[in-house]
Protein backbone atom coordinates (compact mmCIF):
# COMPACT_ATOMS: atom_id res chain seq x y z
CA UNK A 1 0.00 0.00 0.00
CA UNK A 2 1.43 2.86 -1.23
CA UNK A 3 1.69 6.36 1.19
CA UNK A 4 1.82 9.67 -0.03
CA UNK A 5 3.43 13.14 1.16
CA UNK A 6 1.70 16.68 0.24
CA UNK A 7 4.76 17.61 -1.89
CA UNK A 8 3.90 14.65 -4.74
CA UNK A 9 6.53 11.49 -3.32
CA UNK A 10 5.28 8.08 -2.45
CA UNK A 11 6.11 5.51 -0.30
CA UNK A 12 6.21 2.44 0.21
CA UNK A 13 6.96 -0.04 2.98
CA UNK A 14 8.83 -3.65 2.93
CA UNK A 15 9.50 -4.60 6.51
CA UNK A 16 11.19 -1.66 7.95
CA UNK A 17 12.68 0.05 4.95
CA UNK A 18 10.49 2.12 2.83
CA UNK A 19 10.46 2.70 -1.35
CA UNK A 20 10.55 6.29 -2.38
CA UNK A 21 9.57 7.46 -5.83
CA UNK A 22 7.33 10.72 -7.25
CA UNK A 23 3.98 9.74 -8.02
CA UNK A 24 1.74 9.97 -11.45
CA UNK A 25 0.08 13.31 -10.87
CA UNK A 26 4.41 14.75 -10.05
CA UNK A 27 5.48 13.01 -13.18
CA UNK A 28 2.92 14.47 -15.57
CA UNK A 29 3.61 18.02 -14.17
CA UNK A 30 7.52 17.76 -14.55
CA UNK A 31 7.18 16.36 -17.96
CA UNK A 32 10.22 14.56 -19.65
CA UNK A 33 12.74 14.20 -17.36
CA UNK A 34 15.96 14.08 -18.45
CA UNK A 35 18.19 13.65 -15.46
CA UNK A 36 18.11 12.03 -12.05
CA UNK A 37 20.51 13.19 -8.85
CA UNK A 38 20.09 10.46 -5.92
CA UNK A 39 21.60 10.48 -2.96
CA UNK A 40 24.32 8.15 -2.01
CA UNK A 41 24.06 5.13 -0.06
CA UNK A 42 24.84 5.68 3.97
CA UNK A 43 23.05 9.13 3.50
CA UNK A 44 20.49 10.35 6.91
CA UNK A 45 18.08 12.67 5.79
CA UNK A 46 15.10 14.23 8.25
CA UNK A 47 11.61 14.14 7.46
CA UNK A 48 10.91 16.53 4.81
CA UNK A 49 14.85 17.53 3.88
CA UNK A 50 15.94 17.47 0.17
CA UNK A 51 16.86 13.73 -0.78
CA UNK A 52 17.81 13.61 -4.47
CA UNK A 53 16.77 16.21 -7.37
CA UNK A 54 14.73 15.57 -10.85
CA UNK A 55 15.24 17.87 -13.78
CA UNK A 56 12.72 18.03 -16.67
CA UNK A 57 13.53 19.96 -19.77
CA UNK A 58 12.94 23.25 -18.09
CA UNK A 59 13.69 23.03 -14.06
CA UNK A 60 15.12 21.32 -11.90
CA UNK A 61 12.92 19.95 -8.43
CA UNK A 62 14.18 19.13 -4.95
CA UNK A 63 12.76 15.50 -3.84
CA UNK A 64 11.94 14.99 0.03
CA UNK A 65 12.93 12.40 1.92
CA UNK A 66 9.04 11.51 2.66
CA UNK A 67 10.36 10.65 6.53
CA UNK A 68 13.31 10.32 8.37
CA UNK A 69 15.96 7.59 7.50
CA UNK A 70 19.11 6.29 5.72
CA UNK A 71 19.68 5.69 2.58
CA UNK A 72 20.11 1.53 1.94
CA UNK A 73 19.32 1.54 -2.47
CA UNK A 74 18.96 3.69 -5.52
CA UNK A 75 17.55 2.49 -8.56
CA UNK A 76 20.61 3.00 -10.87
CA UNK A 77 18.37 2.21 -14.17
CA UNK A 78 16.58 5.70 -13.56
CA UNK A 79 20.05 7.64 -13.36
CA UNK A 80 20.63 5.67 -16.78
CA UNK A 81 16.88 6.17 -18.43
CA UNK A 82 15.35 9.28 -16.56
CA UNK A 83 12.19 8.49 -18.42
CA UNK A 84 11.23 5.76 -16.88
CA UNK A 85 10.19 7.76 -13.80
CA UNK A 86 7.43 9.20 -16.37
CA UNK A 87 6.76 6.03 -17.73
CA UNK A 88 5.96 3.95 -14.58
CA UNK A 89 6.63 6.26 -11.62
CA UNK A 90 5.47 4.09 -8.69
CA UNK A 91 7.06 0.94 -10.25
CA UNK A 92 10.46 0.77 -12.25
CA UNK A 93 11.09 4.39 -11.66
CA UNK A 94 11.46 4.30 -8.37
CA UNK A 95 14.12 6.48 -6.51
CA UNK A 96 15.67 4.72 -3.60
CA UNK A 97 15.21 3.10 -0.37
CA UNK A 98 15.82 4.09 2.96
CA UNK A 99 15.67 2.37 6.06
CA UNK A 100 12.97 4.14 8.46
CA UNK A 101 14.03 5.80 11.89
CA UNK A 102 10.82 6.22 13.68
CA UNK A 103 7.48 4.29 12.05
CA UNK A 104 5.31 6.73 14.10
CA UNK A 105 6.29 9.27 11.18
CA UNK A 106 4.32 7.37 8.84
CA UNK A 107 1.08 7.88 10.42
CA UNK A 108 1.82 12.10 9.45
CA UNK A 109 1.69 10.61 5.61
CA UNK A 110 -1.58 10.58 3.33
CA UNK A 111 -3.42 7.53 2.43
CA UNK A 112 -4.41 7.29 -1.36
CA UNK A 113 -7.87 9.06 -0.36
CA UNK A 114 -6.24 11.76 1.12
CA UNK A 115 -3.52 12.54 -1.41
CA UNK A 116 -6.44 12.71 -4.18
CA UNK A 117 -8.38 14.62 -1.80
CA UNK A 118 -5.51 17.60 -2.10
CA UNK A 119 -5.39 16.81 -5.95
CA UNK A 120 -8.86 17.43 -6.38
CA UNK A 121 -7.69 20.51 -4.25
CA UNK B 1 5.98 22.00 -8.21
CA UNK B 2 5.12 24.76 -10.32
CA UNK B 3 0.96 25.52 -10.52
CA UNK B 4 -0.67 26.77 -13.59
CA UNK B 5 -1.01 30.14 -12.92
CA UNK B 6 -4.13 31.41 -14.87
CA UNK B 7 -5.62 35.16 -14.67
CA UNK B 8 -7.42 37.31 -16.77
CA UNK B 9 -4.53 39.54 -16.90
CA UNK B 10 -3.29 37.71 -18.91
CA UNK B 11 -3.82 38.29 -22.59
CA UNK B 12 -4.80 35.20 -25.24
CA UNK B 13 -3.59 35.02 -28.47
CA UNK B 14 -6.04 34.32 -31.64
CA UNK B 15 -5.14 30.70 -31.42
CA UNK B 16 -6.33 30.20 -27.59
CA UNK B 17 -9.01 27.92 -28.84
CA UNK B 18 -6.90 25.44 -30.70
CA UNK B 19 -3.97 25.68 -27.69
CA UNK B 20 -7.00 24.22 -25.33
CA UNK B 21 -8.61 22.12 -28.05
CA UNK B 22 -5.69 20.21 -28.44
CA UNK B 23 -4.70 20.17 -24.64
CA UNK B 24 -1.98 22.11 -24.14
CA UNK B 25 -0.38 23.26 -20.85
CA UNK B 26 -1.21 26.85 -20.49
CA UNK B 27 1.30 29.34 -18.90
CA UNK B 28 2.36 32.87 -17.92
CA UNK B 29 4.73 34.36 -20.67
CA UNK B 30 5.38 37.59 -21.16
CA UNK B 31 1.48 38.84 -20.49
CA UNK B 32 0.31 36.12 -22.16
CA UNK B 33 -1.25 32.98 -21.87
CA UNK B 34 0.85 30.88 -23.74
CA UNK B 35 1.13 26.94 -24.97
CA UNK B 36 4.31 25.62 -22.94
CA UNK B 37 3.75 21.86 -24.22
CA UNK B 38 0.93 19.94 -25.51
CA UNK B 39 0.55 16.29 -24.48
CA UNK B 40 3.47 15.46 -27.33
CA UNK B 41 5.69 16.77 -24.33
CA UNK B 42 8.65 18.82 -24.47
CA UNK B 43 11.32 15.84 -25.75
CA UNK B 44 9.09 14.14 -28.82
CA UNK B 45 7.91 18.04 -29.84
CA UNK B 46 11.59 19.24 -29.67
CA UNK B 47 12.61 15.88 -32.03
CA UNK B 48 9.46 16.12 -34.44
CA UNK B 49 10.72 19.52 -35.81
CA UNK B 50 13.91 18.53 -36.24
CA UNK B 51 12.92 15.38 -37.91
CA UNK B 52 9.28 16.41 -39.44
CA UNK B 53 7.84 20.08 -39.00
CA UNK B 54 6.24 22.19 -35.60
CA UNK B 55 4.05 24.20 -35.90
CA UNK B 56 4.50 27.76 -33.12
CA UNK B 57 1.89 30.45 -32.03
CA UNK B 58 4.54 33.00 -31.78
CA UNK B 59 1.32 35.98 -32.04
CA UNK B 60 2.70 37.54 -28.46
CA UNK B 61 5.49 38.90 -30.50
CA UNK B 62 5.29 42.56 -31.40
CA UNK B 63 4.65 43.20 -35.68
CA UNK B 64 5.05 46.97 -36.10
CA UNK B 65 5.12 48.80 -39.65
CA UNK B 66 7.68 51.38 -40.43
CA UNK B 67 6.15 54.04 -42.69
CA UNK B 68 8.27 56.90 -43.98
CA UNK B 69 6.28 60.46 -45.15
CA UNK B 70 7.43 59.44 -48.32
CA UNK B 71 6.48 56.09 -48.79
CA UNK B 72 10.25 54.85 -49.64
CA UNK B 73 11.30 52.27 -47.12
CA UNK B 74 14.87 53.68 -48.04
CA UNK B 75 13.65 56.88 -46.09
CA UNK B 76 12.33 54.31 -43.25
CA UNK B 77 15.66 52.99 -43.31
CA UNK B 78 17.78 55.71 -43.17
CA UNK B 79 15.74 56.60 -39.64
CA UNK B 80 16.17 53.29 -38.58
CA UNK B 81 19.39 53.19 -38.68
CA UNK B 82 19.75 56.14 -36.12
CA UNK B 83 18.35 53.23 -33.68
CA UNK B 84 19.86 49.92 -34.59
CA UNK B 85 24.09 49.09 -35.54
CA UNK B 86 22.80 46.92 -38.67
CA UNK B 87 23.27 48.54 -42.63
CA UNK B 88 18.96 49.01 -43.39
CA UNK B 89 19.35 51.05 -46.23
CA UNK B 90 21.32 48.37 -48.27
CA UNK B 91 18.55 46.02 -47.39
CA UNK B 92 17.04 44.81 -50.87
CA UNK B 93 13.39 44.42 -51.70
CA UNK B 94 12.16 41.51 -49.44
CA UNK B 95 14.85 40.80 -47.80
CA UNK B 96 14.85 40.21 -43.91
CA UNK B 97 17.55 41.31 -41.52
CA UNK B 98 18.13 40.57 -37.73
CA UNK B 99 19.76 43.45 -35.44
CA UNK B 100 19.64 45.12 -32.25
CA UNK B 101 18.14 48.43 -30.58
CA UNK B 102 21.20 49.64 -28.53
CA UNK B 103 21.01 51.98 -25.77
CA UNK B 104 23.59 54.66 -25.09
CA UNK B 105 26.10 52.47 -23.55
CA UNK B 106 25.88 49.93 -26.17
CA UNK B 107 23.51 47.78 -24.66
CA UNK B 108 21.06 45.81 -25.99
CA UNK B 109 17.50 47.20 -25.50
CA UNK B 110 15.43 44.28 -27.16
CA UNK B 111 16.59 42.14 -30.62
CA UNK B 112 14.36 42.20 -33.69
CA UNK B 113 13.82 41.44 -37.49
CA UNK B 114 13.15 43.85 -39.86
CA UNK B 115 12.52 43.51 -43.51
CA UNK B 116 12.57 46.08 -46.73
CA UNK B 117 8.68 45.80 -47.86
CA UNK B 118 8.78 48.37 -50.67
CA UNK B 119 6.92 51.56 -48.89
CA UNK B 120 7.78 50.28 -45.21
CA UNK B 121 9.68 47.92 -43.13
CA UNK B 122 8.05 45.49 -41.42
CA UNK B 123 9.57 44.64 -37.61
CA UNK B 124 9.04 41.87 -35.23
CA UNK B 125 10.13 42.45 -31.80
CA UNK B 126 9.87 40.04 -28.72
CA UNK B 127 6.49 40.16 -26.95
CA UNK B 128 8.26 41.24 -23.35
CA UNK B 129 9.64 44.06 -25.26
CA UNK B 130 7.00 45.46 -26.94
CA UNK B 131 5.37 48.22 -25.73
CA UNK B 132 9.10 49.84 -24.99
CA UNK B 133 10.18 49.42 -28.68
CA UNK B 134 7.09 51.22 -29.64
CA UNK B 135 7.79 53.64 -27.35
CA UNK B 136 11.38 53.89 -28.42
CA UNK B 137 10.56 54.78 -32.32
CA UNK B 138 7.64 57.13 -32.05
CA UNK B 139 10.00 59.12 -29.62
CA UNK B 140 13.34 58.88 -31.21
CA UNK B 141 11.63 58.80 -34.60
CA UNK B 142 9.25 61.45 -34.42
CA UNK B 143 8.86 63.36 -38.03
CA UNK B 144 10.77 60.76 -39.37
CA UNK B 145 8.35 57.76 -39.73
CA UNK B 146 4.82 56.67 -38.33
CA UNK B 147 5.03 53.39 -35.94
CA UNK B 148 2.21 51.30 -36.90
CA UNK B 149 2.02 48.16 -34.68
CA UNK B 150 0.00 45.46 -36.05
CA UNK B 151 -2.24 44.44 -33.24
CA UNK B 152 -4.83 42.55 -35.46
CA UNK B 153 -2.44 40.15 -37.08
CA UNK B 154 -1.00 36.92 -35.49
CA UNK B 155 2.25 35.40 -36.15
CA UNK B 156 3.15 31.55 -36.56
CA UNK B 157 6.22 29.69 -37.30
CA UNK B 158 6.27 26.64 -39.46
CA UNK B 159 9.91 24.69 -39.02
CA UNK B 160 11.44 21.70 -39.69
CA UNK B 161 12.77 19.82 -42.68
CA UNK B 162 9.21 19.00 -43.78
CA UNK B 163 7.82 23.10 -43.46
CA UNK B 164 8.63 23.45 -47.14
CA UNK B 165 6.60 20.96 -48.53
CA UNK B 166 3.81 21.46 -45.99
CA UNK B 167 3.47 25.52 -46.90
CA UNK B 168 4.76 24.85 -50.80
CA UNK B 169 0.77 22.68 -50.78
CA UNK B 170 -0.88 25.68 -50.20
CA UNK B 171 1.56 28.31 -51.76
CA UNK B 172 3.93 26.73 -54.12
CA UNK B 173 6.13 29.86 -54.45
CA UNK B 174 7.53 29.23 -51.02
CA UNK B 175 9.84 27.09 -52.34
CA UNK B 176 11.90 29.50 -54.33
CA UNK B 177 12.35 31.35 -51.12
CA UNK B 178 15.81 31.84 -49.56
CA UNK B 179 16.63 32.15 -46.34
CA UNK B 180 15.90 36.06 -45.02
CA UNK B 181 13.64 36.44 -47.99
CA UNK B 182 10.70 37.97 -46.62
CA UNK B 183 7.53 38.59 -49.15
CA UNK B 184 3.45 38.82 -49.33
CA UNK B 185 1.96 35.20 -50.25
CA UNK B 186 -1.67 34.88 -50.12
CA UNK B 187 -2.19 31.27 -48.02
CA UNK B 188 -6.12 29.99 -48.33
CA UNK B 189 -7.35 33.76 -49.53
CA UNK B 190 -5.63 35.33 -46.67
CA UNK B 191 -2.45 38.24 -47.26
CA UNK B 192 0.03 37.39 -45.42
CA UNK B 193 3.57 38.33 -44.90
CA UNK B 194 6.09 35.04 -45.08
CA UNK B 195 9.32 34.96 -44.38
CA UNK B 196 11.59 32.44 -44.85
CA UNK B 197 13.58 32.25 -40.83
CA UNK B 198 12.76 30.68 -37.28
CA UNK B 199 14.28 30.32 -34.18
CA UNK B 200 15.13 27.14 -34.36
CA UNK B 201 18.40 26.18 -36.60
CA UNK B 202 15.91 24.50 -39.37
CA UNK B 203 14.56 25.78 -42.24
CA UNK B 204 11.09 27.21 -42.07
CA UNK B 205 8.98 30.30 -42.03
CA UNK B 206 7.03 32.91 -40.05
CA UNK B 207 4.03 33.74 -41.27
CA UNK B 208 2.31 37.02 -40.80
CA UNK B 209 -1.71 36.22 -41.05
CA UNK B 210 -4.83 38.23 -40.14
CA UNK B 211 -5.65 37.42 -36.73
CA UNK B 212 -9.34 36.36 -38.52
CA UNK B 213 -7.86 33.65 -40.35
CA UNK B 214 -4.88 32.14 -38.31
CA UNK B 215 -7.20 29.23 -36.57
CA UNK B 216 -8.17 28.21 -39.82
CA UNK B 217 -4.91 27.76 -41.60
CA UNK B 218 -3.34 26.50 -38.49
CA UNK B 219 -5.41 23.76 -38.49
CA UNK B 220 -5.03 23.21 -42.29
CA UNK B 221 -1.22 23.02 -41.64
CA UNK B 222 -1.67 20.65 -38.98
CA UNK B 223 -3.87 18.32 -41.05
CA UNK B 224 -0.45 16.70 -42.28
CA UNK B 225 0.84 13.90 -40.69
CA UNK B 226 4.37 16.36 -40.66
CA UNK B 227 3.10 19.21 -38.79
CA UNK B 228 2.33 18.89 -35.13
CA UNK B 229 1.82 22.19 -32.76
CA UNK B 230 4.90 22.58 -30.25
CA UNK B 231 4.77 24.81 -27.19
CA UNK B 232 7.09 27.49 -26.23
CA UNK B 233 9.22 24.52 -23.61
CA UNK B 234 10.85 23.40 -26.81
CA UNK B 235 10.82 26.26 -28.75
CA UNK B 236 13.52 27.82 -26.01
CA UNK B 237 15.40 23.86 -26.36
CA UNK B 238 15.63 24.25 -29.93
CA UNK B 239 16.66 27.42 -30.13
CA UNK B 240 19.13 26.60 -27.61
CA UNK B 241 20.84 24.32 -29.68
CA UNK B 242 20.83 26.70 -32.10
CA UNK B 243 22.98 29.30 -30.07
CA UNK B 244 20.29 31.49 -30.85
CA UNK B 245 20.06 33.99 -27.72
CA UNK B 246 17.13 34.35 -26.12
CA UNK B 247 16.59 38.38 -24.91
CA UNK B 248 16.14 38.97 -21.16
CA UNK B 249 18.63 35.78 -20.42
CA UNK B 250 21.24 35.67 -22.94
CA UNK B 251 21.16 39.75 -24.22
CA UNK B 252 20.31 42.28 -21.62
CA UNK B 253 20.75 46.34 -21.58
CA UNK B 254 24.05 45.29 -19.93
CA UNK B 255 25.19 43.51 -22.79
CA UNK B 256 26.62 44.69 -26.09
CA UNK B 257 26.06 42.97 -29.41
CA UNK B 258 29.90 42.26 -29.43
CA UNK B 259 29.37 40.47 -26.18
CA UNK B 260 27.15 38.96 -27.37
CA UNK B 261 29.08 37.67 -30.39
CA UNK B 262 26.63 39.46 -32.70
CA UNK B 263 29.38 41.19 -34.96
CA UNK B 264 28.27 39.51 -38.07
CA UNK B 265 25.33 41.77 -37.42
CA UNK B 266 26.90 44.85 -37.55
CA UNK B 267 27.56 45.31 -41.40
CA UNK B 268 31.04 46.99 -42.56
CA UNK B 269 28.65 50.20 -43.81
CA UNK B 270 28.31 50.90 -39.93
CA UNK B 271 31.45 50.34 -38.78
CA UNK B 272 34.82 52.59 -38.40
CA UNK B 273 35.67 53.82 -42.13
CA UNK B 274 32.02 52.48 -43.63
CA UNK B 275 30.21 54.27 -45.36
CA UNK B 276 27.70 55.44 -42.50
CA UNK B 277 29.71 54.72 -39.19
CA UNK B 278 28.21 54.92 -36.09
CA UNK B 279 25.14 57.03 -35.83
CA UNK B 280 23.47 54.68 -33.52
CA UNK B 281 23.38 54.66 -29.54
CA UNK B 282 26.10 53.74 -27.57
CA UNK B 283 28.24 53.30 -30.94
CA UNK B 284 31.41 54.54 -29.55
CA UNK B 285 31.48 51.47 -27.07
CA UNK B 286 30.44 49.28 -29.70
CA UNK B 287 32.62 50.54 -32.27
CA UNK B 288 35.36 50.56 -29.84
CA UNK B 289 34.45 46.76 -28.61
CA UNK B 290 34.56 45.89 -32.80
CA UNK B 291 38.10 47.30 -33.13
CA UNK B 292 39.67 46.47 -29.78
CA UNK B 293 37.45 43.25 -28.67
CA UNK B 294 35.45 43.14 -25.10
CA UNK B 295 36.17 42.40 -22.01
CA UNK B 296 34.26 38.90 -21.87
CA UNK B 297 32.23 37.22 -24.31
CA UNK B 298 28.92 35.06 -25.09
CA UNK B 299 30.04 31.84 -25.67
CA UNK B 300 28.55 28.06 -25.64
CA UNK B 301 28.84 25.76 -22.84
CA UNK B 302 28.91 22.36 -22.97
CA UNK B 303 28.91 20.45 -19.19
CA UNK B 304 30.73 17.32 -19.24
CA UNK B 305 28.17 15.54 -16.67
CA UNK B 306 24.91 14.69 -17.69
CA UNK B 307 23.32 17.31 -14.86
CA UNK B 308 21.85 20.61 -16.90
CA UNK B 309 23.08 23.80 -15.84
CA UNK B 310 20.94 26.64 -15.67
CA UNK B 311 20.48 30.30 -16.14
CA UNK B 312 22.23 32.21 -13.27
CA UNK B 313 24.56 29.20 -12.44
CA UNK B 314 28.29 31.17 -11.93
CA UNK B 315 31.23 29.70 -13.30
CA UNK B 316 34.25 29.60 -11.86
CA UNK B 317 38.27 28.56 -13.07
CA UNK B 318 38.91 26.28 -10.17
CA UNK B 319 37.34 23.56 -8.93
CA UNK B 320 37.17 24.25 -5.20
CA UNK B 321 38.09 28.11 -4.45
CA UNK B 322 41.24 29.03 -6.36
CA UNK B 323 44.36 30.87 -6.39
CA UNK B 324 44.45 34.41 -7.20
CA UNK B 325 44.22 34.83 -11.13
CA UNK B 326 46.27 37.71 -12.78
CA UNK B 327 43.59 40.51 -13.86
CA UNK B 328 39.83 40.01 -13.02
CA UNK B 329 37.86 38.12 -11.52
CA UNK B 330 39.56 37.76 -8.14
CA UNK B 331 40.07 34.50 -6.52
CA UNK B 332 37.09 32.24 -5.68
CA UNK B 333 34.74 34.96 -7.61
CA UNK B 334 32.58 33.95 -10.54
CA UNK B 335 34.90 33.99 -13.85
CA UNK B 336 31.34 34.34 -15.49
CA UNK B 337 27.58 33.20 -15.39
CA UNK B 338 25.44 30.84 -17.25
CA UNK B 339 22.74 32.98 -18.97
CA UNK B 340 20.80 29.83 -20.59
CA UNK B 341 21.12 26.28 -19.97
CA UNK B 342 18.85 23.07 -20.28
CA UNK B 343 18.87 19.77 -21.74
CA UNK B 344 19.17 19.80 -25.38
CA UNK B 345 17.46 16.72 -26.87
CA UNK B 346 18.59 16.33 -30.18
CA UNK B 347 22.45 16.75 -28.74
CA UNK B 348 21.25 13.54 -26.28
CA UNK B 349 23.19 16.04 -23.29
CA UNK B 350 23.12 18.70 -21.19
CA UNK B 351 23.78 22.72 -23.15
CA UNK B 352 24.16 26.31 -21.66
CA UNK B 353 25.47 29.52 -22.55
CA UNK B 354 26.76 32.15 -20.89
CA UNK B 355 29.37 34.95 -20.41
CA UNK B 356 32.79 34.32 -20.06
CA UNK B 357 36.67 36.97 -19.87
CA UNK B 358 37.67 36.88 -23.20
CA UNK B 359 40.95 34.82 -21.25
CA UNK B 360 38.75 31.88 -21.08
CA UNK B 361 36.19 32.17 -24.15
CA UNK B 362 38.36 30.18 -26.15
CA UNK B 363 37.19 26.74 -27.53
CA UNK B 364 37.85 23.98 -25.23
CA UNK B 365 38.74 25.87 -21.98
CA UNK B 366 37.70 24.18 -18.78
CA UNK B 367 35.52 26.04 -16.56
CA UNK B 368 32.90 25.03 -13.30
CA UNK B 369 29.79 25.40 -12.75
CA UNK B 370 28.40 26.01 -8.92
CA UNK B 371 24.97 23.63 -9.27
CA UNK B 372 23.91 22.90 -5.85
CA UNK B 373 27.44 23.96 -4.26
CA UNK B 374 28.66 21.19 -6.56
CA UNK B 375 31.66 22.41 -9.14
CA UNK B 376 30.74 20.45 -12.25
CA UNK B 377 32.89 21.09 -15.23
CA UNK B 378 31.95 22.32 -18.50
CA UNK B 379 33.86 23.11 -21.63
CA UNK B 380 33.64 26.41 -23.75
CA UNK B 381 31.91 25.01 -27.10
CA UNK B 382 31.54 26.37 -30.35
CA UNK B 383 28.07 27.40 -30.90
CA UNK B 384 25.81 26.14 -32.47
CA UNK B 385 25.54 23.18 -30.46
CA UNK B 386 22.91 21.64 -33.58
CA UNK B 387 24.09 22.83 -37.31
CA UNK B 388 21.77 24.99 -38.96
CA UNK B 389 20.03 23.87 -41.78
CA UNK B 390 18.70 27.14 -43.34
CA UNK B 391 17.82 27.03 -47.39
CA UNK B 392 20.73 29.59 -48.01
CA UNK B 393 20.38 31.78 -51.20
Amino acid sequence: MLKFTKDHEWLRLDGDVAVVGITDHAQEQLGDLVFVELPGIGAGFLQGSAAAVVESVKAASDIYAPVSGEVTEVNDAVVQEPGLVNSDPTGQGWLFKMRVADKTQLDSLLDEAGYKAILAG
Amino acid sequence: MTETITSHYLARTPLDALHRRRGARMVPFAGYEMPVQYPMGILQEHLHTRSAAGLFDVSHMGQIVLRAPSGKAEDAARALESLVPADIVALALGRQRYTVFTNDTGGVLDDLMVSNQGDHLFIVVNAACKAADEAHLRDRLAGLCTVEPLADRALVALQGPQAEAVLAALAPEVAAMRFMDARPVTLMGAACLVSRTGYTGEDGFEISVPAGRVEELCETLLESPAVAPIGLGARDSLRLEAGLCLYGSDLDTRTTPVEAALEWSIQKSRRRGGARAGGFPGADTVLRQLSEGAARRRVGLAPEGRAPVRGHTALYRDQQGGEPVAGEPAAGEPAGEVTSGGFGPSIGAPVAMGYVPVADAGVGTLLFADVRGKRLPVRVAALPFWPNRYKRP
